[in-house]
């Protein structure tokens, strides 16, 4: 048995000191310059109001931010010793929403805590990273290569993905099927396996299609001709495109976006915030917060690079790659590249739960860079 | 261990190619936003800007037409009607109840706020009622308190002063009807009214002036957020008529309960002063709009209100026609001053006899005679020498027979007939016996009042070539009038007859003479058969006008002018079955010359004192 307070070289054991003084200075900054711009937003997307959301946005930004900084101390072997009982309490919360969930959005994502409401498929994106890259930091190379290597791990993103997807949530389901796709491919699954499972993939497209609820299909016929339906479902890209090409590349100013405070542009607090960043603050602001997405996924990998455990490094790729997703379906959804499926952009729109899952995955991935130099054995 | 470390380089490479993908994936994201934000910036511009402003025209009050002394016979007023904006009020339903306790609503009334609410958003104003009084408005006011969510508004609505007797010359405005031509964005403003009818028609243009823009910016929901921009409109344009007010409403109502047309012309400028058609319509009424059955009730009317009856009424002449007639014969030699004609009352033409008015005959008449006492054999007789061609021919140059054409719409033709006329119309040749009935200005011939009126400028101002216009003239500027090829003797020959039906005993219109200052009138009347009187009828006793349903009465005619030595204005005067020119339009005639010239004398005065 091995034992996370026992050390067996001298820097096994760091003190809190050492361990805060250890902490990234320039990636923190990357996060609060992150979450300052969505209080910003926020702040303008009530025309110049503190509530109803910039102020609950930065409650709850300060709360993750303890979250990630308590994470960070915590030893990354902790993190590795309880991963699959964090995954399998997280299923069966997933399993509970789906028994009874609260009914809100006209889908079951939640439970109710009372205090705040639990997205239990939020917990999911960090609970299979971690026993995904505990999985595979026990596994040798050659299980890896074999298929019958690949089963416990394929029924670890399974089983969640199609409770989530059932819920019905598409794009979480999704950023877990990705997020996973990823680890494997990082740990060297071959590349014929994507290629079969992709063949796999489109023969079986038109009996996904039929499992699709409807709204859902809308949603991807809308993407493919939004002049379909331009007042209904087509109205939001056509409307975000506007808003976004208006904006030029100086932008209309903050407060002056004509298409968000008149009301043409849908959801301006929540998903499609980035449309009125960039519709406000042109292409400078929008590229300027591509780039900080940038670093903050580029410090990520650093980190993971840096790290001398399997474990670490993977599970710093996983947390980095589930951003990256976040960051990627969002911009690529409101610029009209892919479908809605209704993915947050994280730390910018409004939303408890992504704020707290995406904080303690930073603060997990501070943790890795923090105690990267602790051996992990193979057990 | 081998392995193993093999599985971390595998990582470590795999990982790199990873984050090498994630990198080229977010450029591919500022790749689509420099290609929406710089490459299609200008085309989604233009998307949000029609998405957020909204363009209204902004309505230019219409022009003001004033008559010749600057008196208003067409204006805007003044017109308020009460809104109800349904988000200003907690209860919809409670404050029009609270409103109906004010001023009642019809059920349609109601279900037509009802629907209205029910379309348009909260913000939106619904119409309750318009045209409010000020009286109305002050109660809503005052009850204010009670009336949450109730507004009142000003627009501006059409108001003729003088109502329907100007009505056929001013016209009225109505709402745009499929059949408008849209050539002007104006037209397609809800409410928008334009020119139906007389002066508002013919000037529609340059009453309508130009739309403004007003620039707004709306919501997603069509709220209005702001006022961007406002380029005020061009008010319509002033119109001077050639009107008098004054003696437009004395023509009006010297015809009391009588139809017909009354048109007093200066002679010399051809200025319409007085043009009225009777009975006619209330334009302001028009202008808010008829129901159905008021329309039905004017369009079935006997008579006739909704018809220009000096433009669109073609009558007889009768007896005015002599003058044309007198004129022809003189000019062509067929008569002079000296030739006479015996009346016995009647004569014959082959089997068949033509009868004077008179039936005991005026005995030996010259062409003076004929016209003061009206002599009808005279006329047969110079009509037959002179043939019903040279007739028309000098109809035709005093303006009978075609249109006179003021501007106004629904002018008729009238008709003066000649042989050709006749070849064509029916295949037959011209008869003589149409020539005599002609020669007293029966038969096919038929005129409008304003054609009459212009035949009687053009011989009283000498024979010149005066057009009758609506537009005010400066007192420089009358035009340059052509002379008519008729000799001013023969002219001089007519006018002595005309001056002697007035003013000597045994004229026909001496009951109507008037001496104003040494000022009098010089005129004609006439009398025209609608029905023809039968051989029995003349065996057995004719009739009495008096007895006959009015539809068969006679029409009563007078044309005249006045002074009677220097004329200035004449006047045409047509009462449908007045029964008889003499009793009935020439006193008509004669008032009117009278007050045109009791106001000239009047406004003489008043530009005296003032000076």
């Amino acid at each position: 048995m091995y034992k996370f307070y026992e050390t067996s070289f001298k820097n096994q054991r760091l003190s809190f000191k050492e361990k805060m003084q250890s902490i990234s200075f320039s990636y923190v900054m990357l996060i609060l310059l992150l979450a300052a711009i969505g209080v910003v937003m926020l702040y303008s997307a009530a025309n110049g109001d503190w509530s109803p959301w910039a102020l609950n946005q930065l409650i709850r930004f300060g709360l993750g931010f303890a979250v990630m900084i308590v994470l960070a101390m915590i030893d990354v072997r902790f993190f590795m010793r309880y991963a699959y009982l964090f995954y399998f309490a997280t299923l069966v919360l997933l399993v509970i929403v789906e028994v009874s969930g609260y009914v809100g959005m006209g889908a079951q994502r939640w439970i109710n805590l009372g205090f705040m409401k639990l997205q239990p498929s939020e917990l999911m994106k960090i609970a299979l990273v971690l026993a995904l890259a505990r999985y595979f930091h026990s596994s040798s190379l050659q299980s890896i290569e074999t298929t019958k290597g690949l089963i416990a791990p394929t029924l670890l993103v399974m089983c969640p993905a199609v409770l989530v997807m059932t819920q019905p949530d598409l794009g979480t389901a999704l950023m877990l099927i990705f997020t996973a796709g990823a680890m494997f491919f990082a740990v060297g699954v071959q590349l014929w396996k994507f290629g079969v499972l992709l063949l796999g993939a489109l023969v079986s497209l038109p009996i996904a299609w039929n499992l699709l609820h409807e709204y859902q299909q809308n949603r991807v016929l809308t993407f493919l001709n939004p002049e379909r339906d331009p007042l209904g479902a087509g109205y939001h890209i056509i409307q975000s495109k506007i808003a976004l090409g208006s904006g030029g590349v100086f932008g209309k100013g903050f407060l002056k976006g004509t298409q968000s405070h008149l009301n043409f542009l849908p959801e301006k607090h929540t998903d499609f915030i980035f449309t009125m960043l960039s519709e406000e603050f042109g292409m400078i602001g929008a590229v300027f917060v591509v780039v900080i997405n940038v670093l903050i996924i580029a410090y990520s990998f650093g980190f993971a690079l840096r790290s001398t455990s399997y474990f670490g490094k993977l599970a710093a790729i996983g947390l980095a790659t589930n951003f990256f997703l976040y960051v990627m379906i969002n911009m690529s959804m409101v610029l009209g590249l892919i479908p809605v499926v209704g993915v947050p952009l994280p730390l910018i729109s409004y939303g408890g739960t992504v704020i707290l899952s995406v904080m303690a995955s930073f603060g997990i991935i501070l943790s890795v860079n923090v105690h990267r130099n602790i051996n992990i054995g193979k057990d | 261990m081998n392995r193993d470390n093999d599985k971390g380089r595998v990582l470590i490479n795999r990982s790199l190619v990873l984050g090498g993908l994630q990198l080229l994936m977010l450029l591919v994201v500022i790749v689509r936003l420099y290609y929406l934000q710089v490459y299609q910036a200008d085309k989604y511009r233009t998307l949000s800007d029609e998405n957020r402003i909204s363009t209204r025209l902004l309505v230019p009050p219409r022009g003001v037409v004033y008559d010749r002394n600057g008196e208003m016979l067409a204006t805007n007023r003044q017109n308020f009607q009460a809104l109800i904006v349904a988000e200003q009020t907690t209860d919809v339903s409670k404050t029009l109840g609270a409103f109906k306790r004010i001023m009642p609503l019809t059920e349609a009334e109601e279900e037509k706020i009802r629907k209205d609410l029910k379309k348009n958003r909260s913000f939106v104003p619904i119409k309750i009622k318009d045209n409010l009084s000020w009286e109305e408005v002050a109660k809503i006011q005052l009850n204010a308190p009670d009336l949450p969510g109730i507004v009142i508004d000003e627009g501006l609505s059409r108001y003729y002063p003088l109502g329907e007797k100007a009505a056929h010359v001013i016209g009225y405005v109505s709402s745009v009807s499929d059949k408008d031509v849209k050539d002007d964005p104006l037209l397609e403003v809800p409410g928008f009214k334009i020119g139906k009818a007389g002066i508002e028609k013919l000037y529609e243009k340059r009453l309508r002036g130009r739309g403004g823009n007003l620039k707004l910016e709306v919501n997603a929901y069509g709220r209005v957020m702001k006022e961007i921009e406002r380029i005020d409109g061009v008010a319509g344009e002033r119109i001077d008529l050639s009107i008098d007010a004054r003696l437009q409403t004395k023509a009006y109502e010297l015809f009391g309960e009588e139809s017909g047309a009354a048109i007093v012309l200066d002679v010399n400028s051809g200025e319409i002063l007085s043009f009225v058609s009777v009975p006619a319509y209330d334009p302001n009424l028009l202008s808010q709009g008829l129901s159905s059955i008021e329309w039905n009730e004017l369009n079935k009317n006997e008579k006739k209100p909704l018809m220009n009856k000096a433009l669109a009424g073609q009558y007889s002449p009768g007896s005015t026609f002599k003058m044309v007639v007198a004129l022809a014969a003189l000019e062509n030699g067929s008569i002079n001053s000296q030739s006479r004609s015996y009346c016995s009352g009647r004569m014959f033409l082959g089997n068949h006899a033509f009868h004077c008015w008179k039936k005991e005959g005026h005995a030996y008449v010259d062409v003076v005679q004929a016209l003061q006492h009206s002599c009808d054999i005279f006329f047969y007789e110079t009509a037959q020498k002179l043939g019903i061609n040279k007739i028309a021919s000098m109809a035709r140059k005093f303006g009978l027979g075609q249109k006179i054409d003021v501007g106004l719409e629904n002018e008729k033709e009238g008709l003066i007939p000649d042989s050709d006329w006749k070849r064509r119309r029916f295949g037959e040749s011209w008869q003589q016996g149409e020539s005599l009935i002609s020669g007293i200005g029966q038969g096919y011939i038929l005129t409008t009042p304003i054609q009459l009126a212009t035949m009687t400028a053009r011989i009283a101002n000498g024979g010149y070539l005066v057009e009758p216009t609506f537009e005010k003239m400066s007192d420089h500027n009358t035009p340059n009038l052509k002379k008519m090829p008729v000799s001013a003797s023969n002219v001089a020959l007519v006018k002595q007859g005309m001056f002697d039906v007035v003013n000597v005993p045994g004229g026909t219109a001496f009951g109507s003479r008037f001496d104003f200052n040494g000022l009098k009138m010089a005129g004609k009347t006439g009398t025209t058969q609608v029905r023809r009187i039968t051989m029995k009828e003349r065996q057995t006793g004719i009739v009495k006008q008096e007895d006959l349903p009015w539809k068969y009465r006679n029409h009563a005619l007078f044309v005249g002018y006045a002074p009677h030595d220097n004329p200035r204005y004449a006047v045409a005067v047509l009462v449908e079955h007045g029964r008889g020119g003499s009793a009935v339009a020439a006193p008509i005639g004669g008032k009117l010359l009278l007050e045109a010239l009791k106001l000239e004398a009047e406004d003489k005065k008043e530009a005296e004192t003032d000076n």
